[in-house]
């Protein structure tokens, strides 16, 4: 019997390959559009996984990792003096002018760290030494940053290289692997103290405290303890902690609430949604008024009306899958020209095709619902008129 | 009163059967009191105006249709007083349709044509296709089991059609109109598989007609006015043509 569907499905060229183009672009904009913006909201939490620390502390009005309301420097040590925390350590993190051989300037990311400790150093080395940071007016720099700050266009910065912050002289002594930032800009790590030379001077630089736990103190206890003593805010990274205690979902939060990003995006979602429930609902029904006659006569030899609507089921969700499956694929086309561009932004957790895969179905089961409203209404005895 | 002459056996009766449709001012009495029985192994045609009600009538025998009132007994079974899925589950056991146009599903062959009322009735594909083979070959058209029924001529899809009606071999074939989009000749080879079907299978087939070169196939015919059955004539061939009048109850 599904054969049968499937026969008569495939057996009208015309609309089947409307049907799959329609689900196919459906798919395609959904996935496509929510991976995009999914990618971009990992761009806004870049800094936690290029900065790696269990606990960022900052100010106390400060909900996303790319604003800086500075602590005072005192608020290191009053940090590390709560219970339960084993380190303390200040980052400096602010957005900084390179000034180019030519003339122009590039923006950057430049991050400070402590240089004992060098806590929230890049977790990903792909040349040079860490450990050189503590030499004078030194570096590490992120891949994007090699070719960003090169003075000749197409070239790559190389370890020894030198450009300036600020007209203060800066050389390379590391390359490392970084996620790019939301600004696009690359980063620059450099130690805390010459972090603060490479910034124009202001009355408070510290922008946050990033710290750990001791063992056998979770760092979300930790945290909790650090804002309760303090009165800092006090955000876990990883996968633990509330959307309020967890830094990365905050920030993301954050973005989704005060921005229209979420709305522009979720436009087109909706778009493709529509495209596809359009498509698919007007082609499948005028699929099933072609086939009336033949439908009726089935129903007049005796098949339910159940069975007939199994049979539309099946015929609307073999083409979901398909237009799915085609509209999948083009999409991981695009992502990899996407990844191995760095750009656009794209991420795609396993919730994003398969919500997209549910939408698919929900729009192929509408279209099916159309056919088999029409279908349970056709009486058999109309056979005979046709 | 039994309405037939002989001592055949019944296959479907019918008892003061009215039918409308519409509503209202709009309402439409299509069939006035019909009583009618149709026996196994006869050919009954029914001919008539056009919209006397033939093709209603036809409908309620087959199950397609319910009556307003008045009783259909089917083969011991009472339709009138079925659900509509019993109806369902009635046609696909015990009738073999026969349309004007056909309806052969165009994007199949015409064997899987054929095995469609043994799918609906739960055959398994593979038995089903065997079967529908089979069929076909009585209806001369064995070669053309994989072919879809668009390269078949007219007269060939209607003996396709015809293959369909009785592979799971119903105890009443319905036509309506069997032989309208035929000609001639192809109109009698349809009619000589149909009285085959009839006298063979101990079958009932009733046909719904115009077509008067095909009166000559007919056990007896039944003539309907204006949603009334007005005679019921005994013409089986070389039996002579004695007329039996029958009025409604
Ligand atoms: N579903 C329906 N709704 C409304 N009217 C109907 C319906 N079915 C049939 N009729 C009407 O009932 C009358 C009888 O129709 P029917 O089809 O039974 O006639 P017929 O004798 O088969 O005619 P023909 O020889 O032209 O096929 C017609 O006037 C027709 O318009
Ligand atoms: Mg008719």
């Amino acid at each position: 019997m599904f054969r049968l569907a499937i026969q008569m499905l495939f057996g009208d060229i015309a609309k089947y390959l409307m049907l799959v183009v329609g689900l196919f672009f459906a798919t395609f904009l959904i996935v496509q559009q929510a991976s995009v913006f999914c990618g971009l909201m990992r761009w806004t939490t870049s800094t936690l996984r290029n900065v790696p620390a269990p606990i960022w502390v900052v100010e106390e009005q400060v909900e996303q990792v790319n604003e800086t309301n500075p602590l005072r420097d005192t608020d290191v040590g009053r940090v590390r003096s709560v219970s339960g925390v084993a380190w303390a350590m200040p980052l400096y993190s602010g957005i900084q002018r390179v000034r180019l051989d030519d003339g122009s300037f590039k923006t950057v990311q430049l991050i400070g760290i402590d240089a004992a400790s060098l806590a929230g150093a890049p977790p990903r080395m792909l040349e040079g030494n860490l450990e050189s940071l503590r030499l004078p007016n030194t570096v590490v720099i992120d891949e994007l940053a090699t070719a960003r700050l090169s003075p000749v266009k197409g070239g790559r910065l190389k370890i020894g290289d030198q450009f300036e912050i600020n007209d203060i002289e800066a050389r390379v002594v590391g390359i490392c692997d970084a996620d790019r930032s939301f600004t696009g800009g690359p980063y620059v790590w450099t130690i805390y103290e010459r972090a603060l030379q490479y910034s124009p001077p202001q009355r408070k630089m510290l922008s946050a405290v990033i710290a750990g736990p001791v063992a056998g103190v979770e760092p979300l206890e930790a945290a909790r303890e650090i804002q309760r003593v303090t009165g800092l805010r006090a955000y876990v990274t990883g996968k633990s902690g509330g959307d309020d205690e967890n830094f990365a979902w905050s920030t993301i939060w954050w973005y989704v609430r005060n921005t229209g990003i979420p709305i522009s995006f979720g436009t087109t979602v909706i778009v493709g949604f529509i495209v596809g429930v359009a498509i698919a609902c007007q082609t499948f029904y005028a699929f099933v008024l072609d086939n009336l006659r033949y439908l009726g006569a089935l129903k007049a030899m005796g098949m339910s009306t159940w069975r007939l609507s199994a049979m539309l089921m099946v015929q609307a969700l073999t083409v979901g899958c398909i237009g799915f499956g085609l509209g999948l694929f083009a999409t991981a086309g695009f992502a990899r020209a996407a990844l191995e561009n760095k750009q656009p932004p794209f991420f795609m957790p396993a919730v994003v095709p398969a919500g997209a895969f549910a939408v698919i179905i929900i729009i192929c089961f509408l279209a099916a619902m159309l056919g088999i409203w029409r279908i349970a209404r056709y009486e058999p005895a109309m056979v005979f008129r046709a | 009163m039994p309405d037939f002459p002989d001592t055949r056996p019944v296959a479907v009766e019918t008892h003061g059967i009215e039918k409308s449709f519409g509503d209202g001012a709009a309402k439409l009495l299509v069939l006035k009191q019909v009583s009618l029985t149709v026996c196994k192994g006869e050919i009954l045609m029914l001919v008539g105006p056009s919209g006397c009600g033939k093709t209603t009538l036809l409908s309620i025998i087959g199950g397609t249709l319910r009556p307003d009132c008045g009783e259909v007994t089917a083969f011991g079974q009472p339709l009138h007083r079925m659900r509509s899925s019993e109806l369902t589950r009635f046609r696909a056991g015990h009738i073999g349709f026969i349309f004007q146009q056909f309806n052969l599903i165009p994007t199949i062959s015409c064997a899987e044509n054929v095995a469609v009322p043994l799918l609906i009735a739960g055959v398994r594909s593979s038995v089903a296709i065997r079967k529908a083979r089979e069929t076909l070959g009585l209806v001369g058209l064995a070669d053309r089991a994989k072919d879809r029924p668009g390269f078949l001529s007219g007269g060939q899809q209607q003996r396709v059609a015809i293959a369909r009606a009785l592979v799971h071999e119903p105890p009443m074939v319905i036509c309506d109109e069997p032989t309208a989009a035929l000609d001639a000749s192809n109109g009698e080879i349809v009619m000589n598989l149909l009285a085959g079907v009839a006298r063979s299978g101990d079958r009932a087939v009733m046909v719904v007609t115009h077509d008067n070169r095909i009166f000559s196939y007919a056990d007896r015919i039944a003539r309907m006015d204006d949603g009334r059955i007005i005679e019921v004539r005994d013409a089986a061939a070389g039996h002579g043509r004695h007329f039996l009048h029958e009025l409604p109850h």
